[in-house]
């Protein structure tokens, strides 16, 4: 059901309920950590630009892990990066979210054999939301990913504990 | 432009033994093979000589020549023992356009080449990689720390032949 359903004749009142306006401002809103690591973070960064436009999802890259909700996990993890991707996600205030962007982050990638600096994959140092596939994925992956990020934030509950 | 041939006659004569052998007849460049102790001494020249000039050392890198005894473990790896540990040195002259390279070869247990880094700034992060991943000791270094691997690896050096990955590292799973 949607923010607008319940709508009063009067002007300016909605009636929704309190989950619903959070999740709504939460998933809108998606500040990201201006943070990538390797090629995928070029293709991170064309959706950031003006032809796919990141914007329009209220997804604005942050300076700092402090003021970010989401952060896209765009590249390779080393394990000496590891560490320090680890430190900016516990930086980040809750509510907070991470997208797995590409092989390399998903599970290792190219690197899961013979890769002796890689960490194969990024949910073994965070907990991973979205794992978006592809080397690197295009633009409308990573779409496609923000959004499923944003369905999972529109079913969430600050009164009921999810899984 | 000199030959590499001709390059290892103007060694040769100044530095007599320090300069081991020529190889030339390979699929690549020939190369002059140099005793690893006095490597800074004979770049020193090569740099600072009128007739050789060589202002730029274009690649430094480690090379594990894994020519040892292969020892089987337990645990069916190999180890290799004994051989040797080599540096390639692809040095050019901007000014004189032309090119040599050479190579160095230290046992394998451990490996000690005389530092470039004072002779070419270059070299420094060079060979920093080159001890890195190989753990090559440069002697007269100045900062010879790990440049790539994280300063607390302490599973070795990766580019070895007969390097193993740990298990795990700073309690993250290493293996896939």
């Amino acid at each position: 059901m949607g923010l607008l359903d319940k709508q009063f004749a009067d002007d300016n009142i909605v009636i929704t309920t309190v989950d619903d306006l959070l999740n709504w401002a939460r998933l809108s809103s998606l500040w990201q950590v201006g943070f990538g690591l390797a090629c995928c973070a070029i293709e991170m960064m064309a959706t950031s630009a003006s032809h796919y436009d990141f914007d329009r999802f209220g997804v604005i890259p942050r300076p700092s892990p402090r003021q970010s909700d989401v952060i896209i996990i765009s590249g390779t993890v080393t394990l000496k990066m590891a560490l320090r991707v680890k430190r900016l996600y516990e930086q980040m205030p809750d509510p907070k979210y991470v997208i797995s962007m590409g092989s390399c982050s998903n599970c290792g990638g190219p690197y899961w054999e013979h890769g002796y600096h890689v960490l194969k994959g990024v949910d073994r140092v965070v907990p991973v939301d979205v794992y978006v596939p592809g080397c690197p994925p295009r633009p409308e992956a990573l779409l496609e990913g923000l959004m499923k990020l944003q369905e999972k934030i529109r079913n969430e509950s600050s009164v009921k504990k999810s899984a | 432009m000199k030959t590499a041939e001709e390059f290892f006659n103007i060694l040769k004569q100044k530095f007599g033994d320090s300069i081991i052998e020529l190889k030339s007849g390979v699929p690549l460049e020939s190369f002059i093979i140099i005793d690893p102790l006095k490597i800074d001494e004979v770049c020193l020249f090569l740099r600072d000589d009128s007739e050789l000039k060589f202002d730029n050392c274009m690649n430094l890198s480690g090379v594990d020549d894994a020519n040892g005894k292969k020892e089987a473990q337990a645990d069916g790896s190999s180890t290799i023992v004994g051989g040797t540990i080599s540096v390639i040195y692809h040095l050019e002259s901007v000014y004189l356009k032309h090119k040599v390279t050479l190579k160095v070869s230290a046992p394998r247990e451990n490996p000690q080449v005389k530092s470039v880094a004072a002779i070419w700034r270059s070299a420094d992060w060079h060979e920093r990689e080159a001890y890195d991943l190989f753990g090559i000791n440069f002697i007269n270094h100045p900062d010879l720390r790990r440049i790539l691997m994280p300063y607390d690896w302490e599973a070795g050096y990766p580019l070895r032949k007969d390097y193993k990955n740990p298990e795990f590292y700073q309690g993250m799973k290493v293996p896939y």
